[in-house]
């Protein structure tokens, strides 16, 4: 295997060893930082391992997140960087193996930022402390007049000065300080931390065709893989016949994987694999194998027949996941009164991640154990799933990160690294499994299919007087225990049960739903349905009522507020998140939509045709208020004129990537509105390509996308999931407003 | 044995299947892995490559026999230095996100402004439909495409 280059007997330790600085953070809950040096024991070296400075004075940083296209990459770099006063110019990312000694390295609910900015933050700022000391021993004088400045400390008072590589020896011995004695820069200090124009580290590389994805790693006598899996989820290889594909030439082996499980976790599903000298051959013999496959339980899975069902599970009394005064009692006696009721039912499709790079992943596996290299979003779980499958301990597999063609929660389940680390055993020869994007449509660990229903009854000031709600959606956990059939308190806290509308009589339900897929993470998970379900019923409730769905979104928020949705009885997740820390704040949302209802040009006239919509949402702990301007084209395509997004992520790290994931998620939520649907027959999915699982398009793209990002010192959000919630709702309502036609059903317009 | 011109250089190939796709010669045996595969059918655009310095084509549906002496263009190949008025546009508007597509966008972009020098969004537009990027990046594409337009018009080296 080659060697861990962040390791005593890689690139670090020649680095220490040549008088490099290398400073770490020991594995020790609570341990203080210390400086590495070559002959450091053992167990430090073991160390959470994140920066070193080469007595040239290049820095090196370790990511140890996956880098998927939200640019973390850069900016968890950026944010040590700054508060260790290095010059950006002369710092190189490099990126961290699977290690539990980084803590967890899940790229995965938009957790990145939240969990490591104040961590990194303190690492480059013992850094400087380090650097300045060793400065003020070599001169003679107090730490206190030394100052870090940009790859140099300055003693002001005698002119002196001296660059970073110079002090990286003598900072190397400086015992690191206790965390309190070091001080984080003032927000006004920051050169990087929520500044402009840091370029993106992978930048060059991608422009050129150089940078390297899972797709891309290429090892001496490797052999590529494609597998035929179940068509069915649970269903298995009956029989097969392989010598036709073995005679395709290049062809060099048929190999039986291991039947998939029940429930299927993170395991590959199974199926037949074909291996070749290369991709093409390799595709061209599992056109010619045959398979006969059993079906199992999920061969009934059809989605016009289950749309049927949801509905039901959400039309019958459901588990009551929060409550508010009785609000049944209370829509019940509306009605008796006479009031004016609405009742709207809603239902959205499974989706498809379809990142632009299908699953890939290489692996070869020998004495020494098995060393990967996957576009895995989740490499410790990677490992562990590696280490499970080939019964070796974990210290045995190394999971290399790639750069990740995107990811969208896909990649956060390493089934297809599993694929690879089985097959590179069987075959004695390193192995590269690439997935199709047949494949990859068909065998998804989809985003939940789901039904909603609304219902209130307004009372006199248009208000709700009652408000009831419901949904069911296949859980996550269904991948994990079969028998998962409820939403669990973490998804249904995803924008449903933390309703946050001011009213006085709330009920929220789930009903059951079993599942005959995988079930995954996408992008904001349920948070794509609730905010749908709830932001467009808002928008009707207004309508019903004869008022501006601006003022009357306003209007349900209430004052601004901090509210504490655990005091009303439920539990409530937050996103992994102390309310302390991440508070829900009713002002910060109404501010996101006034933002946005300003800036978009709310209630102005438009051409004939066109309407504007509104949706505002909060998730992964950030606001976000989307306002789009869209009209009824030819055939009934919804043409999406304009989207302006207003964010409140809290304190802002990297803007230009902050701006590029709203954009991002104007036209993921765009597809998702117009375009996507995973449907099911006989147990079998039926799309297959881009054909029929479309993707919007640049002629799909607003012509105008513009995102205001609200200034704020808050704790940092999440970013990557947080700007998709609002966008489908805000289309809907648009379109409401531009045609009339109300909008419950995804995809629409398309 | 067939021989391909790719990126200025003739390459000799034994043994090559007679329908493999340009795309997974050049991954494959090549090892020029800046063209993606993405599709495979023609749908996405993460394969374009040019032909003769000038036209898009998808490689995933080209057959080397189909390439025959036409020069093959790749991403690698598209300026030395990676300073393609197209690249430096890029660069400038921090266009990609995941970058996987990035490749195809960038050479499809290189045929179209050769076609079509002076374009108006529209002509963007139609150009670049049939590039997918499911991160979202269309915005800032369509804005360093003009920006490259006006760029090369203004003078600069391409």
């Amino acid at each position: 295997m080659s060697p861990n280059q962040l390791s005593r007997r890689g690139f670090l330790g020649g680095l220490a060893a040549a008088g490099g600085f290398v400073l770490a953070l020991p594995r020790a809950a609570g341990a203080p930082l210390r400086a590495l040096t070559a002959d450091s024991p053992d167990e430090l070296w073991q160390a959470h391992l994140f920066l070193a400075l080469a007595s040239d004075g290049a820095v090196t940083i370790v990511a140890h997140r996956s880098e998927m296209g939200t640019g973390i990459r850069t900016t968890l770099p950026m944010v040590l960087a700054d508060e260790m006063e290095a010059d950006w110019a002369r710092v190189t990312v490099a990126q961290a193996l699977g290690d539990d000694r980084y803590g967890s390295q899940n790229t995965d609910g938009s957790r990145s930022i939240r969990e490591s900015f104040t961590p990194m933050r303190r690492i480059g700022a013992t850094a400087r402390w380090m650097l300045e000391a060793a400065a003020a021993e070599r001169w003679g004088v107090p730490r206190g007049e030394c100052k870090a400045a940009q790859h140099q400390v300055l003693h002001a008072a005698s002119g002196r000065s001296l660059g970073f590589g110079e002090l990286a020896a003598a900072a190397a011995k400086i015992a690191p300080p206790a965390a309190e004695q070091v001080t984080l820069k003032k927000r006004s200090e920051w050169r990087l931390i929520g500044k402009e124009g840091a370029p993106i580290a992978d930048l060059q590389g991608i422009v050129t065709g150089a940078a390297l994805f899972g797709a891309d790693v290429r090892l001496p006598g490797m052999l590529t893989a494609v597998i035929a899996r179940p068509p069915v989820v649970g269903g298995m290889v009956k029989n097969y016949a392989d010598a036709a594909a073995l005679a395709v030439p290049g062809v060099t082996r048929v190999i039986r994987m291991p039947d998939g499980r029940t429930p299927p976790g993170f395991r590959p599903l199974g199926g037949v694999a074909v291996l070749a000298r290369d991709t093409w051959s390799a595709l061209q013999g599992r056109r010619q194998l045959t398979v006969e496959w059993t079906d199992g339980p999920n061969g009934d899975y059809d989605s016009a027949a289950y749309r049927e069902q949801l509905l039901d599970s959400v039309r019958k009394p459901g588990r009551v996941v929060r409550q508010r005064g009785d609000a049944g009692a209370a829509h019940a006696a509306a009605k008796a009164a006479g009031s004016r009721l609405l009742e709207a039912e809603f239902h959205l499709p499974h989706l498809a991640h379809a990142s632009m790079e299908p699953p890939c992943a290489v692996a070869r596996v020998g004495s020494e154990g098995c060393e990967v290299w996957a576009p895995t979003q989740n490499p410790q779980a990677a490992r562990d799933e590696v280490a499970a499958a080939l019964d070796l301990p974990q210290e045995k597999v190394k999971i290399n990160v790639t750069l990740l063609g995107g990811g969208f929660g896909r990649k956060s389940k390493p089934d297809f690294v599993v694929e690879a680390a089985l097959l590179a055993r069987e075959a004695g020869a390193p192995v590269r499994v690439q997935w199709t994007r047949e494949d990859d449509l068909r065998h998804d660990y989809y985003h939940a299919v789901a039904a909603m229903r609304f219902q209130a009854a307004l009372g006199a000031d248009g208000m709700p007087a009652a408000w009831l709600q419901s949904s069911a959606f296949p859980p996550i956990g269904s991948t994990f225990d079969a028998a998962a059939r409820a939403g669990s308190n973490g998804e249904i806290g995803l924008g449903f049960s933390d309703l946050p509308f001011d009213l006085p009589q709330l009920r929220v339900e789930n009903g059951e739903a079993p599942s005959k897929v995988r079930i995954g993470w996408l992008r904001s998970v349920c948070n794509v349905f609730h905010a749908f379900g709830v932001q467009t019923f808002a928008d009707e409730c207004a309508h019903a009522a004869g008022r501006d769905p601006l003022e009357y979104q306003l209007a349900l928020l209430g004052a601004p507020r901090v509210w504490d949705p655990e005091a009303e009885g439920f539990r409530f997740g937050n996103y992994g998140e102390s309310l302390a820390r991440h508070p829900w704040d009713v002002g910060r949302l109404r501010a996101t939509l006034e933002r946005a209802a300003q800036e978009s040009g709310w209630g102005r006239k438009l051409p004939a045709g066109r309407g504007l919509g509104l949706a505002a949402h909060r998730s992964f702990c950030g606001y976000v208020a989307a306002v789009a301007e869209v009209e009824a084209g030819a055939n009934g395509a919804m043409i999406v004129h304009r989207v302006d997004v207003a964010a409140d992520c809290g304190q802002i790290v990297n803007p230009d990537r902050v701006r590029a994931q709203m954009e991002g998620a104007v036209l993921f939520g765009i597809s998702l509105t117009r375009f996507g649907a995973i449907t099911a027959k006989a147990g079998r999915i039926e799309q297959s390509n881009f054909h029929d699982y479309p993707i919007a398009r640049m002629s799909d793209c607003p012509r105008d996308v513009r995102v205001h990002l609200i200034d704020s010192e808050a704790e940092p959000t999440g970013v990557g999931e947080t700007g998709l919630p609002p966008v489908a709702p805000a289309l809907g309502n648009a379109w409401f407003a531009a045609t009339g036609k109300r909008v419950r059903e995804l995809p629409f317009g398309g | 044995m067939i021989t391909l011109r790719v990126n200025g250089t003739a390459h000799e190939l034994d043994d090559v299947p007679p329908q493999m796709p340009l795309l997974w010669i050049l991954r494959d045996r090549l090892g020029l892995t800046g063209t993606k595969y993405g599709c495979g059918t023609g749908l996405c655009g993460a394969c374009t490559v040019l032909l003769d310095g000038k036209e898009a084509a998808r490689s995933c549906l080209l057959t080397a026999e189909s390439v025959g002496a036409r020069a093959v263009t790749t991403i690698e190949g598209l300026a030395p230095d990676g300073g393609h008025a197209l690249q430096r546009a890029w660069a400038a508007h921090a266009v990609p996100q995941c970058g996987y597509c990035q490749a195809g966008q960038i050479v499809q972009a290189a045929a179209f402004l050769q076609a079509t020098p002076k374009p108006t969004p529209d002509d963007v537009d139609a150009w670049m439909s049939g590039n997918l990027c499911r991160c979202g990046t269309y915005p800032r594409i369509r804005a360093a495409i003009l920006e490259a337009a006006a760029d090369l018009a203004a003078g600069s080296p391409r």
